[in-house]
C-alpha cells in the first residue's frame, strides 16, 4: 500500500500548510455486499482503496476515469456524504474524519458539491428562488425574508440568470439553467471549496462551454477552489490546473495539465487519451488506433499485483505481483506504473 | 453507388399540452449502399424520432408522421402495412438503440433474443439458429458464446449488452443499420471498442449504417456524410471532411467552436453558443437560430432559409448568410 504522507510532501507541503486547502490522505472506502438475510458470502467493495492528493487554494484538480473507478465515491468520502472507511480528510486544515455532526455542519457550509443531474438534485416543488434560498434559512446566514431575496436576485445574476427566475419552477428551465441554479445554491454558502461532479456531461454540447466558462468566471471572482470530477478528457484538460488519473479505486496518474496530457506516463492514460475521437476527419484518417482491450474488472474482487496489469499492453510477469507505488517519475508528475 | 434508403419531405409531430410539436419538419436526407452517413444535433432536434419514424416506431396517439415518404430499396414504407412492415424491422433495416438494458428483454435469456429472429425472419429450425447465434455473438467479440447463450441480459456488462444489441442488428444481415447514440451510455475505451467494432462489421459485410449522435468525434471518425440537425430541420449537410473544414451554418461553426479539444493547444475560454435551446412549440417564423446566431439579418426573422448549395456541389447549408460565415476566421484548426 503507497503510504499517504509522501505523495503529499512531494507536492511541496508540510502538513497543516495553508498552500493547500484540502488534502486526502490514504483515502479508502469500502463497502460490504451480500451477508444479510440470504447469508450469502460478505464481500468488499473497494470502491476506493488508498487515494491521497492535495488542492491547492484556488486551484482546480481534475478526477478522471470511467465509470466505476470511485471518483464519486472520493468526492462523496471527501465530503463525508458517505463517510470515509480508513484516511484523513484534512479541510482548511481539520480532520474531516474526526469532527462529530455539528462540526461537520459548520465546515459544510464552506464546500459545496454541484451534480450531473441539475433536474433529479432540484426539489421540483420548490421555486427558484426557493431553492437557493433554503441553505440560508438552514444555517441561519440571512435571517430577514427581505434580505434573503435580495442575496437570492444578487446570485441569480452571479451565475447569468435573471431576477425573474426566482419565481419559476426548475421544469420550466432548461438543462443548462437548472444547472446555473444548482451552482448558484452552492455559492449561497460562500464556499471555499465546490466539489463538481460531472457538472456538465448531461448537458448539450453547446451549452456545456457556456457553464465550463461560468464557473472559470466563479473562480476568478470568487477564488474557488474546485474538485473537478468528470469522464470527458478534453473537458477535464481545459478547466484543470493538475489532473488525477483513477481506475479501479486508485490514482494511477497525478501531474501538472500540460504533462499529463503531453507526455503521459502510465499505460492506462495513454490509452484513454488514445480512445478519445477527434473532431477533425483529416486527423482522424491519420491515427493510429490503440484500442484497449477487455473491461474495467470488478472492484469486489480487484486483480493481484498492478490493478490494470489484465488489460495493459506493455505488463510484464511483475505487474501480476507488485502493487506500484504512485511514485513520483518526473518532477511534480507521479504515476503508479513499475515500467514509468 | 445506388441510393437504399432516400427519405423526402417527412414530417413526425407530437400532441403535447404546450401544442403541435413539430419534431421533425419535412426533413430529407439519404443513406448510399454500404455507406456510413451521420444525423447530428442535440436533444430535441429530430435525430431520434427520425430514425423510429423511418421503422415505423413513433408511439401513437401523441406521435404521428403526418407526411412524407420513405423510400427503402424504392417502395414507400409508409404505405406498407404492419404486417409487411414487421417484415422489413431485423430483416431489412435493424436498430442499435442508447440503452441497451431498455431494449433487451430481461427475461429471456441471450439465446432466445438471438435466435428469434433468424427463425422468424429466415426460417431457421431451433438447432441452425442457435448455432448461427453462437456465431454472431462470438464475431461480435464475446467470448465463451455457448454459455453466454443461456445467460440473461442482467448477467451482461454494459459493453457486452451494446455487443449484443449489435449481434442481434447482423443477425439477418440486413443492408442496413440504424445506430441511435449506440455508444453514449459507455466509457471510452469501450466506445472505441465497440465503434471500431461497427466500422469494422460494416466494411466487411457491406452494411450501411446511419449513426446518429451529438459527440463532433465520433461522427469525424466514422461518418462519410453528415448531415446536422437543429429544431426539427436539417441545417446543413455534407461530406464529413468538407463540413468540418468549411462549416456554413453558423450553428456547425457553434458546435465545432465550442468543444474542448485535446488536438489543438488549450484555449484560455471557450466559445460557446449563448442562449437557449429552442422551445419546439413555439418556433419562430424564420430560422429557428436567430436568438443565438451572430450572423442574423432582417430577413433571417422573416423568412426561413431552404437548404441550399454552397462553395462546392453536395455541401448545402439553410442560412442567408452562409457566404458570411464563411469569410470568419477560422480558430478551430490548429
Amino acid at each position: 500500500m503507497p503510504s499517504a504522507a509522501p505523495a503529499v510532501q512531494g507536492e511541496g507541503a508540510a502538513a497543516g500548510s495553508s498552500e493547500f486547502l484540502l488534502e486526502v490522505r490514504d483515502l479508502i472506502k469500502h463497502f460490504p455486499v451480500g451477508g444479510g438475510l440470504l447469508g450469502g458470502p460478505r464481500a468488499l467493495v473497494r470502491a476506493v482503496d488508498g487515494v491521497s492528493f492535495a488542492i491547492r487554494r484556488g486551484e482546480t484538480l481534475g478526477l478522471v476515469g470511467e465509470s466505476g473507478c470511485g471518483k464519486t465515491t472520493t468526492g462523496r468520502a471527501i465530503l463525508q456524504l458517505d463517510p470515509p472507511t480508513s484516511g484523513q480528510v484534512l479541510f482548511e486544515g481539520r480532520d474531516l474524519t474526526t469532527l462529530d455532526e455539528a462540526g461537520l455542519r459548520d465546515m459544510r457550509r464552506r464546500m459545496q458539491v454541484i451534480f450531473q443531474d441539475p433536474y433529479s438534485s432540484l426539489n421540483p416543488r420548490m421555486t427558484v428562488g426557493q431553492i437557493i434560498a433554503e441553505p440560508l434559512a438552514v444555517h441561519g446566514i440571512v435571517r430577514p425574508t427581505a434580505a434573503r431575496a435580495s442575496r437570492v436576485r444578487e446570485l441569480l445574476g452571479r451565475v447569468g440568470l435573471l431576477p425573474q427566475h426566482a419565481s419559476r419552477y426548475p421544469h420550466e428551465l432548461s438543462g443548462g439553467q437548472r444547472q446555473r441554479v444548482g451552482i448558484a445554491r452552492a455559492l449561497a454558502m460562500e464556499p471555499s471549496l465546490i466539489v463538481c461532479d460531472e457538472p456538465v456531461s448531461a448537458l448539450d454540447v453547446s451549452i456545456q462551454a457556456q457553464i465550463i466558462n461560468l464557473l472559470e468566471d466563479l473562480q476568478r471572482d470568487l477564488g474557488l477552489t474546485y474538485l473537478f470530477i468528470a469522464h470527458d478528457l478534453a473537458v477535464v484538460r481545459h478547466i484543470s490546473d493538475r489532473i488525477a488519473v483513477m481506475y479501479l479505486g486508485k490514482i494511477v496518474e497525478l501531474a501538472d495539465r500540460r504533462a499529463l496530457y503531453e507526455d503521459p506516463q502510465h499505460p492506462y492514460t495513454k490509452a484513454l487519451l488514445a480512445a478519445v475521437p477527434i473532431p477533425d476527419p483529416d486527423l482522424e484518417a491519420q491515427r493510429q488506433r490503440v484500442v484497449l482491450g477487455g473491461e474495467v474488472p470488478s472492484p469486489l474482487n480487484p486483480p493481484s499485483g498492478c490493478v490494470f496489469h489484465p488489460r495493459c499492453p506493455i505488463a510484464i510477469d511483475r505487474c501480476r505481483d507488485v502493487v506500484p507505488d504512485l511514485r513520483e517519475v518526473r518532477t511534480a508528475h507521479r504515476a503508479a506504473c513499475i515500467l514509468a | 453507388m445506388t441510393t437504399l434508403l432516400d427519405v423526402q419531405s417527412l414530417e413526425t409531430q407530437f400532441a403535447t399540452s404546450a401544442g403541435i410539436v413539430r419534431a421533425v419538419d419535412r426533413v430529407s436526407w439519404d443513406v448510399k449502399q454500404g455507406e456510413t452517413v451521420a444525423l447530428v444535433g442535440e436533444s430535441g432536434c429530430g435525430k431520434s424520432v427520425s430514425a423510429l419514424s423511418v421503422m415505423r416506431l413513433v408511439a401513437p396517439p401523441a406521435g404521428r408522421i403526418v407526411g412524407g415518404r420513405v423510400l427503402f430499396k424504392g417502395r414507400d414504407l409508409l404505405t406498407l402495412s404492419e404486417e409487411e412492415m414487421r417484415r422489413v424491422r431485423g430483416r431489412e433495416i435493424a436498430m442499435i438503440f442508447q440503452e441497451p438494458m431498455t431494449s433487451l428483454n430481461p427475461v429471456l435469456t441471450i439465446g432466445r433474443q438471438l435466435t428469434e429472429g433468424l427463425e422468424i425472419h429466415l426460417g431457421m429450425d431451433s438447432a441452425a439458429a442457435r448455432r448461427r447465434a453462437a456465431e454472431l455473438l462470438a464475431m461480435v467479440g464475446i467470448s465463451d458464446p455457448q454459455r453466454r447463450l443461456t445467460q440473461y441480459p442482467h448477467q451482461f456488462s454494459g459493453g457486452m449488452r451494446q455487443r449484443m444489441m449489435i449481434a442481434m442488428a447482423l443477425a439477418c444481415e440486413p443492408p442496413l443499420i440504424l445506430a441511435d447514440e449506440p455508444t453514449t451510455a459507455l466509457d471510452v475505451t469501450i466506445q472505441a471498442q465497440i465503434l471500431e467494432l461497427l466500422k469494422d462489421l460494416s466494411r466487411r459485410l457491406g452494411v450501411a449504417m446511419l449513426i446518429i449522435t451529438h459527440n463532433l468525434g465520433v461522427v469525424a471518425r466514422y461518418a462519410d456524410r453528415v448531415n446536422v440537425m437543429y429544431a426539427g430541420r436539417i441545417i446543413e449537410r455534407g461530406t464529413a471532411r468538407e463540413l468540418y473544414a468549411n462549416p456554413r451554418h453558423p450553428y456547425t461553426l457553434g458546435l465545432l467552436k465550442s468543444v474542448p479539444r485535446l488536438d489543438v493547444p488549450r484555449r484560455q475560454r471557450l466559445d460557446p453558443i449563448e442562449g437557449q435551446p429552442p422551445d419546439l412549440t413555439r418556433l419562430p417564423a424564420g430560422c429557428a437560430f436567430v436568438p443565438r446566431c451572430h450572423f442574423s439579418v432582417e430577413r433571417c426573422r422573416l423568412e426561413r432559409p431552404p437548404l441550399r448549395e454552397i462553395h462546392i456541389a453536395d455541401h448545402v447549408a439553410a442560412c442567408w448568410e452562409a457566404e458570411r460565415v464563411a469569410k470568419t476566421p477560422e480558430p478551430q484548426h490548429a
